[in-house]
């Protein structure tokens, strides 16, 4: 192995060790005085030293800044750690390495590579193991060694065929338990009985791979059992109150179908969502969560979390090209001492930066714009940080529809090898976490490459265009055992283990079938186009290989899949059991509504200080540390940004995007979430979720009528009943709000069993989390309008009604006050009649700005306002629309659903008010030229301090 | 005459290459996006363009260091054609990544492609703030030589990179570039004003953009294509936005080749 080190020259910096050197001391430790960082690289190969000298001088070093090291540095008692890639984990750099030196004509056999840091002060070899593993090493991917290490080449053994049967038919109960359990397949026992059943009236016993393709098309994660079960809903006193056949099917499904929008394309059958974009294009949206593995390993687990949820558009209808996506993401309190994190858990501030360089650094590399996103923070998502990805795409309609394939049609599978990367993540995925999980479970984390799924896309598109496939799916939880086992359910499926290519020798028949190595695509082609394909991908340097054949083979009329190793069957299922033969459960809910009210805060003369806590409150507090890492402008389609106002730093409400060059028919985009109202009222969070979602679009001039919504709910583990009652309540508000706003669900996802077991036995369970997601259409986007104010001297007015709850209101969370579980309650007819009135007043042209009224209500709605525009604002509430006896805290600080502050110009009041018609909608005062936000006598501030407060707290 | 041709020279990673293709088209020209494998197994075909565009994206997922790989593969399979491209009076453009590739293939700031040249004397390096950072900023078109842009003009593009200090090896290198008035672009404030806290990146000299001595080679970090309609512009709400100021690159490429 030839050594190489890059350091950087004198004088031109290292921000990389500058980084590490911020973060060592975060962890506590202040005696480093000092950190130099080399990028290290190791070549094996028949290769003189000459080539060696050749290849760090002209490829891997930068001249101007960096100098070169041939061989080891010294480690003369210095304080050393070095990182290396593990051997089998993707390392793009090493392969971009390997070919770049091909073109100078080098020819090397492997390259390896690492990072060398040496830390100046007083160090302990404790302190070293800390930093290494807390900070530098992610014992996933990586190795850590304390001083200079040189790695050997690693050839690698061929795998030789060991077939391995199950003994199942004879075991007792305890017995399929034990099974289940021991071989990660996370199973109960009634799925237990039916897969003995079924080998039983087979007379074998089953083949490993067999019983593994069960686990996983069973899983919760691909299955969703839990939202599909029968629900026996209980009150406190164990009576039976309600009993909900197919939950998903008679909630969020019932909307859409009783719905029956023209404009819903292709919906809950695909991997996205697909309505109607223009007379040519349809849009599609999807949003998935990453939870599991981006606790276990934030970086690559929210990567792989992007990347799978670009591929799944590229896999819908005949593929979509991405224009946009989203990113929502909820982690522990960031502030926590490093002494109380629990075992086997990330502090939530590491894992808060490495979920957003794995989003940025992938989204920025497949060049999809990352324009609408959140983050929220509770304690009990220590154990469970939740990563939510969405894609929007867009494709011809008549791509549009989902496809299946036909008998003899030749399956190849595009894209990345097949590692060991990801073995039984969908299986993992359902199973709740422990302080073990991330050693037990480290396998299942998948490392990405964006530069393979950007090949991917750019020749797959092409490909479809050349309609050169018939149909495509993307390679997720599952893998080629899901995708595949997809696609032949109707007609099955032979396929050839042994072309299927791999990462590295050694893998096993059943570690290539259910490996989720990232960035493949499986296709169907009709074997006359097969060769014209292959030559495409070819021409892209992308690997496309001929697996295997749908359908078509003996007697298989009701479609069986077939794997094959070389001429040995290793695996053989009939595809009705595979899809259909899980029983499907019954599950207890218990729901017990108690009112509390929340006790009244006392009134006070000034609120100033709750104002500045609420807007330095980290749900509230600005986001530009994360949105400025994201590309939000690529693909040069960028209408309103996620920034905005005089500044361009002001919080947006929704994103919209143009993705058909010279046409300003737009898309807008925008979420709802609302974590703490989870924990008080399920119902009445779902409603503000979707309210707050429908909302942030109407706020730019979105139009609610051509408006689509997707669920994403985490949750706690739902075999305990008092989670599942909550699931039951959120669900069926979904029903209630898609039905009342006329937004059907066009896709979504669950994520349950998110609770963390510490090594102290204590179950830390997240709340309830619903986050919807919301697309519409907008014909002009130059009709759109933004949140900051604009103009001194135009009117502001409220629109909605404004309640006297205070339950889960902002305020009480940042000012550490009692909260009751008196939730706003959400009128979503009155809403809906304001969405339509307000959208198409401010499309006709008569709002200048529009900020819903979300988390810390009119006060905080108001200063966002006011410095984002670098103005300011004068409001009395005494003109406020108010049902019931509302406070003075909770006209300032309520979070009714529903409103609105819109700036109008004096020429353009009486038109607007014309517009609002019935709607709620009161003048309540004027933008002003004082830079300060004024309400009534109780708040008065100015935007240095308002501003300073809402940045202050992700200044990272 | 016949209307000029721009080739979009794409590869794995290139992100940006079909916005730049409709920026080109809205100033007139016929416009071709070819992957690098064609234009290596073909050299030939470089002939036909007058404007060779390298667009933004992350060519090769930035392994080693950002442009570096695709600059490898201009600097061993196409030097000699990509040299007589800019030697016939041709013009070429790089946007962000493109910016990087041709200051790492010798391109920029001398004009010529090879090995002895390339990444000796100015680098892009990571930004002073170690991160990503995507935002807009004003900058101060400030050569005379520069065929592409309006000397005198202040204009807004976004930026999106993480290497984009622009940094020479030495100060006599930085004073030869400003001497040939090579400096094409530099940060500066709303108003024009040059220096401190506009400059995003830490890069020497407040540069944002470099032309190479003839003034047909022209790279920078922000991204014109991404501001080739007034809707694009951050404030475009808040008051009246008159021009799009990414298209004064593709339209000067345009009145250039067609004058």
């Amino acid at each position: 192995m030839n050594r190489i080190e890059i350091w950087p020259k004198d004088g031109f910096g290292d921000p990389h060790a500058d980084g590490v050197f911020t973060h060592i001391r975060e962890l506590g430790i202040d005696t480093v005085s000092a950190v130099d960082s080399a990028r290290l690289f190791f070549l094996a190969g028949d290769i003189t030293d000459e080539q060696v000298a050749t290849l760090a001088g002209e490829l891997l070093v930068d001249k101007v800044t960096e100098r070169v090291v041939l061989g080891t540095t010294a480690d003369d008692g210095k304080n050393v750690i070095e990182t290396h890639m593990q051997v089998g984990v993707m390392d793009p750099t090493a392969a971009s390495i390997l070919s770049a030196a091909k073109e100078m004509g080098i020819e090397l056999r492997t390259v390896q590579t690492g990072r060398r840091y040496e830390l100046g002060g007083d160090v302990t070899e404790e302190q070293k193991v800390t930093i290494s593993t807390k900070l530098l090493a992610n014992a996933v991917i990586e190795d850590y060694y304390l001083d200079a290490h040189t790695p050997d080449e690693h050839p690698g053994t061929p795998y030789q065929l060991d077939l391995k049967i199950v003994s199942l038919l004879e075991l007792d109960e305890a017995g399929l338990m034990k099974l289940s359990e021991e071989g990660h397949m996370f199973l109960n026992i009634t799925e237990m009985k039916a897969i003995q059943d079924y080998y039983r009236a087979k007379g074998r016993e089953p083949r490993d791979v067999e019983l593994e393709m069960l686990a996983q098309t069973w899983s919760e994660h691909c299955g969703h059992k839990t939202f599909r079960s029968d629900v026996k809903v209980m009150n406190a006193k164990g009576e039976v109150v309600e009993e909900i056949p197919n939950l998903l099917k008679n909630t969020v499904f019932k909307a859409t179908m009783d719905l029956n929008k023209p404009w819903c394309l292709n919906v809950f059958a695909d991997n996205a969502g697909v309505i109607e974009f223009d007379e040519e294009n349809a849009i599609c949206f999807k949003v998935e969560t990453h939870n599991h593995p981006s606790a276990i390993e934030p970086y690559g687990g929210s990567m792989t979390g992007i990347g799978g949820v670009v591929r799944d558009p590229m896999g819908t209808g005949l593929g979509s090209r991405p224009i946009a996506n989203t990113d929502v993401f909820c982690f522990g309190d960031t502030t926590m001492d490093l002494a109380d994190v629990p075992a086997g858990v990330l502090h939530p501030r590491r894992t808060m930066r490495g979920v957003v360089a794995g989003v940025r650094d992938y989204g920025n590399r497949m060049g999809i714009p990352t324009v609408n996103g959140a983050v929220y923070f509770d304690d009990r998502y220590i154990g469970n940080p939740l990563v939510f990805c969405g894609t929007v795409a867009i494709m011809p309609r008549e791509a549009a529809f989902k496809q299946h394939p036909n008998h003899g049609d030749t399956i190849v599978v595009v894209g990345g090898r097949t590692g060991r990367d990801g073995i039984h993540g969908a299986t993992f995925s359902s199973g709740e976490m422990t302080h073990e999980t991330e050693s037990e479970f480290s396998h299942a984390v998948q490392i990405g490459n964006a530069i393979t799924e950007k090949k991917i896309l750019d020749t797959l598109l092409q490909a479809r265009d050349k309609k050169l496939y018939t149909c495509i799916t993307d390679c997720g939880a599952g893998g080629l055992s899901s995708a595949v086992g997809e696609m032949g359910e109707e007609i099955g499926a032979k396929v050839q283990l042994e072309d299927i290519p791999i990462k590295y020798a050694g893998l096993s028949y059943d570690e290539i079938w259910i490996s989720e190595a990232q960035e493949r695509m499986v296709l169907a082609v009709s074997p006359d186009k097969v060769d014209e394909l292959l030559a495409l991908f070819a021409s892209e340097d992308v690997e496309a290989t001929d697996i295997g054949t749908f359908g078509l083979t003996d007697d298989n009329d009701k479609g069986l899949l077939e794997l094959y190793y070389g001429e040995t069957l290793v695996g053989e299922l009939d595809m009705e059991f595979l899809h259909d033969g899980t029983p499907r459960p019954t599950k207890d809910a218990l729901w017990d509504f108690v009112p509390a009210a929340t006790p009244a805060p006392a009134t006070k003369d000034s609120y100033n200080d709750e104002l500045l806590a609420v807007l330095a409150s980290p749900n509230v507090a600005s986001k530009e540390w994360v949105i400025r890492q994201y590309d939000h402008e690529v693909q040069g389609t960028s209408a309103i940004k996620p920034l905005v106002g005089v500044g361009e730093d002001g919080p947006g409400d929704a994103a919209v995007v143009t993705p058909i060059y010279g046409s300003n028919k737009a898309v807008a985009i925008s979420c709802g979430m609302n974590p703490t109202l989870g924990d008080l009222d399920p119902y009445q969070s779902a409603l503000h979720a979707v309210d707050e979602a429908l909302r942030n679009l109407v706020s730019v001039g979105g139009d609610v009528e051509t408006t689509a919504i997707l669920d994403n709910f985490c949750w706690g583990n739902c075999n305990k009943p008092d989670r599942m009652g909550a699931l039951v309540q959120a669900a069926k508000a979904c029903y209630e709000a898609a039905m009342t706003y006329g937004t059907p669900f066009v896709s979504g996802k669950d994520s349950l069993n998110n609770e963390f077991v510490t090594d102290t036995g204590e179950t830390i369970a997240i709340p309830p989390t619903l986050l919807i997601s919301a697309f519409g259409l907008v014909d002009d986007a130059s009709k759109c309008i933004t949140s900051d104010a604009k103009a001194a001297g135009n009117k502001v007015y409220l629109v909605g009604t404004t309640r006297p709850e205070l339950g889960g209101a902002h305020l009480l969370l940042a000012n550490g006050l009692d909260t009751g579980n008196d939730v706003p309650p959400v009128d979503c007819k009155t809403n809906f009649n304001t969405f339509v009135a307000l959208g198409k007043a401010i499309r006709s042209g008569l709002a200048r700005t529009c900020h819903d009224l979300s988390e810390g209500g009119l006060a905080a709605a108001a200063a966002e306002m006011a410095f984002s525009g670098g103005l300011g604002i004068e409001l009395s509430t005494d003109a406020m629309i108010v049902d019931g006896d509302a406070s003075q805290t909770a006209k300032l600080f309520g979070e009714s659903a529903g409103r609105f502050l819109v700036e109008v110009t004096p020429d353009n009041a009486a038109a607007f008010e014309a517009a609002m018609g019935e709607t709620a909608c009161a003048a309540i005062g004027e933008i002003t030229d004082t830079g300060r936000v004024q309400i009534d006598s109780a708040i008065d501030l100015a935007n240095t301090d308002t501003k300073a407060a809402w940045q202050g707290t992700f200044n990272w | 005459m016949a209307t000029p041709k721009a080739l979009v020279l794409r590869t794995a990673g290139t992100n940006c290459d079909r916005e730049t293709e409709y920026a080109l088209q809205q100033a007139g020209f016929e416009v071709e996006r070819i992957h690098v494998f064609r234009i290596m197994e073909t050299p030939t075909l470089l002939e036909k363009f007058q404007f060779l565009v390298v667009p933004g994206g992350f060519s090769y997922g930035d392994d080693v260091a950002a442009g570096k790989i695709l600059a490898n593969q201009m600097l061993h399979a196409l030097a000699e054609p990509l040299n007589r491209f800019v030697e016939a009076g041709k013009l070429a453009l790089g946007i962000c990544n493109g910016f990087q590739v041709l200051i790492k293939s010798g391109l920029l700031p001398w004009g010529n492609v090879n090995t002895e040249e390339a990444n000796r004397d100015a680098t892009l390096a990571w930004n002073d703030c170690g991160m990503f950072k995507c935002k807009w900023v004003h900058m101060s078109c400030d050569s005379q030589k520069c065929v592409f842009l309006p000397h005198g003009e202040v204009i807004a593009l976004p930026m999106a990179h993480g290497e984009g200090k622009f940094v020479t090896a030495t100060p006599e290198i930085l004073a030869t570039i400003q001497q040939q008035d090579q400096v094409a672009l530099r940060y500066c404030d709303e108003a024009g004003t040059i220096g401190g806290a506009p400059n995003p990146n830490g890069s020497m000299d407040d540069i944002a953009g470099l032309c190479d001595p003839t003034g047909r080679v022209l790279g920078l970090m922000p991204h014109p294509e991404r501001f080739v309609e007034t809707i694009h512009h951050p404030q475009w709400t808040r008051k009246d936005i008159r021009r799009a100021d990414g298209r004064l690159f593709f339209d000067g490429a345009y009145s250039h080749l067609t004058q």
